[in-house]
Formats: structure tokens, sequence, C-alpha cells
């Protein structure tokens, strides 16, 4: 194999797992705007999801006596339950003021991702660092680490789909299911009709009010693993206070993708490229900071050729950012 | 008996509550509702910092109005980011009003402060000082309408989506300032050391000249937003764009134009920021303030009088929110906390004041 080719599998390869920070932030947020709602709290979101990710490990660690003593999938089931359900009870605020009082969606994100940063940073100041970095021998546990080095998982496709951690393989399931649930079943058509136009969905005998919460509850869930995932899998377990910048870039990646969860698994690894492009030295001669700028020029340039087009099916949903209140038409 | 018995029947099937919009309400019950849920607020912060930091609530307070008004310095301090808040709240309100939802005025700040730093650094020492000023003025005000007016044109022509757009244009602003900054200084510090011999000139103290400017400006947006035509033409835009469309309103041109005064308005913080205060430029020469002028301005019901109260507020927080943290050692965490769960209470409390709750009425005698 020639070593340009290595190299190119090695970057795509680290592409894919960068990016997948970007597919959870990204699938939660579609969920939650396709029913209309501008969830700018997912930087605070996906920050909880994170700390309590490994404020569980911590707190498994410590009731184990160590996690050398501990079961690996019990750890990594109630770290990503812990993740989950941090993000959850975020969006059941932000749902809380958004749906149920009306509150402005804008100003009600913003302050969410005060509120996650806070949360987050205090949860990681209570518990110590150390048992985060060998839980990270858990989450990055690969099948190449199953079944040992050899010539098939040394190969090119062994290095491109078998050298994960079950998080990068979680994130495109979840993709893959959200995709299909939102384009092929019922329950993701009404969702859509919510979004695009609640006063018809309504009048439809839909739940408006139920479906906004349900989706937004359940895409901040999956954002929340995305914090986790990037503390966990491609920080290998070393605590940063970078997760927000992943919390933009997820909402860059939604109108970068069309608000396609599918789209998106693409997208996201294009996102993970620039970033690892952004943070090394492979193209020399050219400022970081000019590629950490392409994700959002490039967010931009599709927003603007979409909004041109003017195609009816890549437009953002239609009551983006408005809240419903039934009355009011 | 039957007529009872089926009206009992419709009633169970009946909400306990329902919500209705109110037409309008007393202004002064409005800012009760304010003052309660800030109350409220309060209360609620006192029990978490007592559950988090295990800091009592009377020395939680004390020490949040000791962060705001210690010293004279403090209160200084506190007058000052109280304009710069103030400054960029007026520069999205006309936006907001127009519903316009421009949540970029971080980037157009920071990008306006880039300009005044780029004119420091290039035109610092060859022209005239006087001249640099005006240089430095006209500079920060034009790139600030430039980063303000490309998301307007997209909106007006095409009904790009502001919010995103506006919100991209953020973080292009940010690593922007990252490229000057390293591509200014050689040296790889990633500093920029203060030009303070270019900056603008101080009254009486650091602080007293932005917090004039800002004054007169906010009479100004008021003045603007109130009596005259462009502000009627904006908020008609805002209140719908088909009714503008029917009186025969240009609602492109006055989305541009709404829009070129917002990012103007946010050039001049920019300014402020670099050439009254910081005298250099860094990423965080803002500091989140575009984010936080979005409350401000939604806060204060886009009145700039209101406004005034309403960015008080929120740089009465931040202050009291990092002494409490500093105090306690809380590491910053304390004080996101703390400001995120008040400003939770008052844009909650906004649904008492647009909605009346009106309860399903027990023992109402069939009639």
């Amino acid at each position: 194999m020639p070593a340009f080719f290595s190299e190119l599998i090695a970057i795509l390869s680290r592409a894919i797992a960068s990016g997948m920070p970007f597919l959870y932030g990204s699938t939660g947020e579609t969920l939650t705007e396709k029913s209309g709602h501008l969830n700018l709290g997912i930087p605070g979101i996906m920050c909880v999801g994170a700390s309590s990710g490994c404020v569980a490990i911590a707190a498994y660690a410590g009731s184990v006596g160590g996690l050398e003593n501990g079961n690996p999938f019990l750890c990594l089931l109630l770290s990503v339950l812990a993740s989950v359900s941090g993000g959850v009870l975020m969006g059941l605020i932000y749902c809380f003021l958004t749906v149920t009082l009306r509150a402005n969606q804008n100003v009600t994100g913003l302050a969410l991702t005060t509120f996650g940063t806070g949360v987050s940073t205090y949860m990681i100041s209570k518990v110590e660092n150390a048992d985060f970095v060998p839980a990270n021998k858990f989450f990055t546990y690969s099948v190449r680490n199953a079944v040992g080095h050899n010539a098939f998982t040394d190969s090119w496709f062994g290095e491109l789909f078998l050298s994960y951690g079950f998080m990068i393989y979680l994130a495109i399931i979840i993709a893959v299911i959200a995709a299909y649930v939102l384009k092929k079943t019922r329950i993701g058509l009404n969702l859509r009709a919510v979004g695009e136009n609640p006063a018809t969905a309504d009048a439809a005998g839909v739940n408006v009010s139920r479906y906004k919460y349900v989706f937004t509850c359940i895409g901040s869930g999956i954002a929340a693993l995305g914090g986790l995932c990037y503390i966990m899998d491609n920080l290998n377990g070393n605590w940063e206070y970078s997760i927000s910048e992943i919390g933009w870039l997820s909402i860059a990646l939604v109108i970068f993708t069309l608000w396609r969860p599918n789209l998106g698994i693409l997208g996201s690894v294009v996102f993970g490229a620039l970033r690892i492009l952004g943070n090394s030295n492979f193209i020399r001669g050219v400022d970081k900071s000019i590629l950490q700028m392409l994700p959002y020029l490039v967010t931009i340039l599709v927003l603007v050729v979409v909004s041109m087009r003017n195609r009816r099916e890549n437009q953002p949903p239609a009551h983006l950012g408005q809240n419903y209140f039934r009355e009011e038409r | 008996m039957k007529d009872a018995a089926a009206l009992q029947k419709r009633e169970k099937g009946e909400p306990l509550f329902h919500i209705t919009k109110r037409a309008e309400i007393v202004w002064w019950k409005a800012w009760l509702i304010r003052l309660a849920a800030i109350a409220a607020s309060l209360i609620v912060c006192a029990v978490i910092s007592l559950l988090l930091g295990d800091i009592n609530p009377f020395s939680f307070f004390g020490s949040m109005l000791n962060g705001a008004f210690g010293t004279a310095r403090r209160c200084w301090n506190l007058f000052y980011e109280l304009a710069i808040l103030l400054s960029i709240s007026l520069a999205v309100t006309p936006a907001f009003k127009m519903r316009f939802w421009n949540i970029g005025a971080e980037g157009q700040a920071l990008i306006g402060g880039l300009a005044t730093a780029a004119c420091m650094y290039y035109f610092g020492g060859r022209i005239p000082t006087p001249l640099l000023f005006v240089v430095m003025i006209a500079a920060s005000i034009l790139a600030g309408m430039i980063w303000a007016v490309i998301p307007a044109v997209f909106k007006a022509f095409w009904n790009t989506n502001e919010t995103l757009f506006t919100l991209m244009m953020n973080y292009v602003a940010i690593q922007l300032v990252t490229f000057m900054i390293n591509f200014w200084v050689t040296s790889g510090s990633g500093t920029l050391p203060p030009m303070s011999a270019y900056a603008l000139p101080t009254v009486g103290n650091a602080w007293i000249l932005n917090i004039l400017v800002v004054a007169l400006l906010t009479v100004a947006v008021y003045i603007y937003l109130r009596f005259s035509k462009h502000g009627y033409e904006l908020s008609v835009v805002g209140e719908s764009e088909n009714t503008a469309l029917y009186v025969g309103i240009n609602v492109k041109k006055v989305i541009i134009r709404t829009m070129l005064l917002s990012g103007a308005l946010c050039g001049v913080t920019g300014l402020l920021l670099v050439g009254g205060t910081d005298h250099t430029i860094s990423t965080s020469t803002v500091g989140g303030r575009g984010f936080t002028a979005i409350m401000v301005s939604w806060l204060g019901r886009f009145n700039p009088l209101f406004m005034v109260l309403t960015s008080f507020l929120l740089a009465f927080l931040k202050a009291g929110a990092n002494q409490v943290s500093n105090d306690y050692k809380m590491n910053g965490s304390i004080s996101d906390i703390i400001t995120a769960v008040i400003l939770f209470f008052v844009i909650g409390c906004e649904f008492f004041i647009q909605y009346r709750i009106a309860f399903r009425k027990h023992g109402k005698e069939e009639k």
C-alpha cells in the first residue's frame, strides 16, 4: 500500500472519529428544529452531557473501589445513561420555558448555554479527573482491540471501519434511525407538520405541545451524548473547556446538512476533517484560524445557496423559532 | 338533574385552567410581576448556593452587593459594564423590533474593534492623532456595517434565515481576529500588546467617556425608534410584513437600512472597547456581551429606557456573581449558574405578563 494512501486512510479515520460529536449534536438539534424550536442551548447541553457522564464514571469508580475492579459494560451504561438524562433535564428546562411559557427561544437557549457551562464546570470541579482517563479505554475499546492486530484489522478496511469505540457507531446508528423516523414514519410526518405549521397540525389532531416536548427532550439527550463522545473518545478522557465550540459547530452542521440526519453522517466527517486539519500541521503555510473558519463559511454558503434556490424540501422548518399559541392565528 | 349530570361531565372534560392572551396590562402590574420573578429567583439562587457551596444566604447577598458596589472602583466598573452592554443592546434593538433576529452582535462588535485595532496598528504615529481618531471611528462603524449588512441583504432578497446567518458570522469574525493577531504578532505569543499611545482621549477617568457616549446613544436610539419615520417603518415591518407592503413601505430597504444602523452601533461598541479601554484586541474582547445584549434588549421590551434597567440588572449580576465565586473559590461556575437561573425566571415571567391564566370555575350552577 503506498504511503500516501495509508496516510489518507489514517486521516479519514481520525476525521470520522472527531466528526461524531458533531453528528450527535446535529442529529439532536435537527429533531428539535423539526419541531419548530431553535435550541441555542445545545452547547450548554453538550457540556452537561459530558460532565454528567464523567461524574457517573467517577461515582461508579468510587462505589466499586477503582475502575479496575468494575465491570466495563456497567460503567459505560451508567455513563451513557447519566449523560442522556443530564441532556433531557436541560431539554425539559428549555421546553418548559419555550413551549409552556412561550418564552423567546433565542433568549432561552442562550441562557441555557450559560447555565449548562456553569453546571458542568461545577460538576467537574467536584470529582477526581483521574477516573476519566482510565475509563477512556472502555470507551475506545474497538473491534481491533477485541480480536487483536492482524493483517485484516490493520488493513485499510480495519482502519476505517473497525478501529473505533462504540460511541462512534452509536452516533451513526442514531442518525440513521432519526432519518428513518423523520422521513418514513407517521410520527416523523406529524413532527415535520408541527415544525412547518403547528396550527394545521393542531387542527389535524396532533398534540403540538407533546411533540415539541418529546422531540426537544430526545434531541437534547442525543446532543448530550456528543459532549460525552468528545471528552471520552476524542480527547481520551481529558477534560477540556472547549465543548461549547463543538456545540456551535453542531448547530452549523444542521444547516450544512439541510436538516437531514443521514446527510449529517457525511457532513460530520467533513467537519471532523476540517477540525483535525485545523489542529494539525498537515497543511503548511495556511494559518490555522483560516481552516477553523471554513466550517462556518461553508455553512453560510450552504444557507445562502439553499435560500436562493428556494427548493421547498431544503428550507428550514417554516415555523422555526416561533412559538405556538393556539388562540393566536 | 340530567342537565346537571351533563354539565358535570362536561366540566370534567374541561382542563383545570386555560390560557388567554391579555389585551393590555397596567404597567405597574407588569413590573410587579417582574419584581416578583426577580425576588423568587434570588431565593432560588440563595438555595442553590447553599446546596452547592454551603454558602449562607445572607453572606451570599452581601457578597453580591459587595462585588457590585463595594469600592468606588467596583462602582465605576459596574457602570462601565452597564454602558458597554447597553450600547450593544441598543445596536440590536432596531433589528429586533423589525423581528430580524440579529444574534451576530458579538461578531459585529468584534469586527468594529478589529478595524479600530488595525487603524491603531497601521496609522498610529504615522498620521496626526486627531485624524487617527476620525479614521478609527469611520473604520469601526464601516466594519460593523459591512458585517451586519451581508446577512441583511440575503434576508431582504432571498429570505435567508438571519438567525443562523448572523450566528455563523460571529465565529467567522472570531477566527478573523485570531488570524489578524497571528499576522501582526510574529513572536507567536498570540496577544497584541496594548497600543495605549493611540487610545481615545479619556475624560476624568478611564470609564467616563464610554459612559457618556452610550448615554447619548441611548437617547438618540430612543428618539429614532419612537419619533422618527424610520422607527415607525421598522416597527410596522416587525408587526406585519404584509401590512408594510400594503401601505407602501419598501420592506427590503427597511431591512437593509436597519441592519446598517445596527451594525454601525455595534461598530461603535467595538471602538469603545478597543480604542477606549482595552487598547488591544483579542477574541474575548467582546466577551459574550453580544449574546447577553440579546437578553437585555428582549427583557427591556425593545425600549431603550427600560434597557438601561435590564442592562443594570445583568451588569450587577455579572459583578456580584463574580465576587461570589471569588469569595467562595467556586471557579466561576456559580456565577454562570446564578446568572442563568435569574434569567430563566425573568424570561419565564414574561408569560404571566402576556397571558392570563383562567382557572376552571367550580360550582357554577346550570345556566
